[in-house]
């Protein structure tokens, strides 16, 4: 449930200084290409916010959304934000099941109506509604009466913010990501397969502290973590500029490092910040572990051909307009 | 040939993105905007594009001054004063050593070194306290005498 107390008294109860917590706001406007000037505004607002009620749906997914942002590096500032949320439903991970969790998700509803987040990650099965159910309840259905008094929502994940992998062709399923059911709702996509965890977390920082959700790209994404390509950020970058080009995965070009363009790496049409964030405590991303991007984060991307084929001629990109400035499509 | 030796990459590096010579110039620019109008400016380093190398030779270029600071806040948090005074180079660090945030501070002295209001005043309700109240092993003040051993 909502606290009567706020984040900052919160967190002073856990021993958090309000030096940590200036720590915590600095480094989090800088991941959402936030001004430092609007760390004072983000420390008094995230100071004096309540509690925040938030629900979790999870759909039609494999758990590696959860799994990414549980397990991502804990303890650390971000985990204390999130610690800091009241999480009162989320099936997967909560104790209580069938009747008693639902009766929690309700009750929440009821007690923070029009205020509360609602988190989903996965897609949402519309072929037969027996196809994924919780409770006895079909997902869609669950989707749409915890959407009703929800302040916003979060699609956690490619499968609720495109469809993701349950979507992919022939979609047995008939798999429908969450902005398809529900249009009269603010939504933002943090997509990935999974996500950036930091991601979610700074979304959630921004909701807190200016009580709106952040600027966001055509797809509504975040365009702090979704503002540019994998290409852009890459450190392999200049090869590509260069066409040095790896061939194969233990030719001599991959040893040295070179663009794995030619193996069929999507990042120059793929938004998101891997490339910067990176993973696992930050020690790389998929790219600097040798393979090319499959471009998780992108609409379909399952269906885009086969990862291992280069997107188009290097000439092609090189005349397009805007080429040397981010991806082909800038 | 070892296993190590056919899976570790030999990664050819970029040189150089040609930006440390601009931002060198920008903080000049901040560095007169601190003394003439006494305004700090914080330039966040994640969101310029900088190589290895740009950074080792940014670094090299600014120097290291006579203060260096450290926090431990959940992670350390490094506060270095290059050789010209008045620019910082300002690190934070997790809990795991992985880096959060890079700035170059341009200041007096950075915010985040500063104590701040509210744990202040935590800090002198915690004192008060602790003055009033007996130190539980001996219940004495700290101002009673020492006995000589």
């Amino acid at each position: 449930m909502s606290s009567s107390i706020s984040l900052g008294e919160r967190l002073s109860q856990q021993g958090v200084s309000r030096r940590t917590f200036v720590k915590f706001c600095a480094t989090t406007a800088s991941l959402l290409a936030l001004p430092q000037t609007a760390v004072p505004q983000m420390v008094a607002a995230l100071s004096a916010a309540r509690r925040p009620s938030v629900i979790w749906l999870p759909f039609q997914e494999c758990t590696g959304c959860t799994e990414a942002i549980l397990r991502s590096h804990a303890p650390t500032l971000e985990s204390l934000i999130f610690d800091s949320i009241s999480l009162d439903y989320q099936h997967t991970i909560m104790a209580a099941a069938g009747d008693q969790a639902e009766r929690s998700r309700h009750d929440a509803m009821r007690d923070n109506k029009g205020q509360y987040l609602l988190l989903v990650d996965g897609s949402v099965p519309l072929g037969n509604k027996g196809y994924s159910t919780i409770s006895g309840q079909s997902n869609v259905d669950m989707l749409i009466e915890s959407a009703k008094d929800a302040a916003a929502i979060v699609a956690i994940g490619t499968c609720a913010s495109f469809g993701g992998i349950p979507k992919a062709n022939p979609n047995p399923t008939g798999a429908v990501p969450v902005s398809s059911i529900i249009t009269d709702k603010p939504i933002i996509n943090v997509s990935g397969c999974p996500p950036l965890p930091i991601a979610i977390t700074a979304v959630l920082v921004h909701y807190l502290t200016f009580n709106r959700l952040p600027a966001l790209d055509e797809l509504k994404r975040p365009l702090a973590f979704f503002g540019s390509t994998i290409h852009d950020r890459c450190y392999r970058r200049p090869f590509f500029e260069q066409r040095k080009f790896a061939k194969s995965f233990d030719d001599e070009g991959a040893k040295k490092g070179w663009c794995l363009f030619e193996l069929g790496c999507k990042g120059p049409e793929t938004y998101n910040a891997c490339a910067t964030v990176k993973w696992n405590q930050g020690t790389s991303f998929p790219i600097e572990s040798g393979h090319p991007c499959l471009g998780c984060s992108e609409p379909d991307f399952w269906d885009h051909g086969s990862f291992y084929q280069s997107l188009f001629p290097w000439e092609r990109y090189k005349a397009k307009p805007g080429a040397g400035k981010g991806g082909p499509n800038h | 040939m070892t296993l190590d030796t056919d899976i570790i990459f030999t990664t050819e590096q970029q040189k150089t993105t040609g930006n440390v010579l601009p931002l060198l110039h920008e903080i000049r620019h901040a560095l007169d905007t601190l003394v003439d109008e006494k305004i700090p400016t914080i330039i966040d380093l994640r969101r310029i594009p900088l190589s290895a190398d740009d950074e080792e030779k940014l670094e090299a270029f600014l120097g290291t001054g006579e203060v260096r600071a450290e926090i431990s806040a959940l992670g350390p948090t490094v506060l270095q004063e290059t050789q010209y005074s008045g620019v910082w180079i300002e690190t934070h660090y997790n809990e795991h050593d992985e880096v959060m945030g890079k700035f170059i501070t341009i200041a007096t002295v950075p915010h985040i070194l500063l104590a701040q209001g509210s744990d202040i005043e935590a800090g002198l309700t915690r004192l008060t306290h602790n003055l009033n109240t007996p130190l539980p092993s001996t219940g004495s003040s700290p101002d009673d005498p020492v006995e000589q051993r």
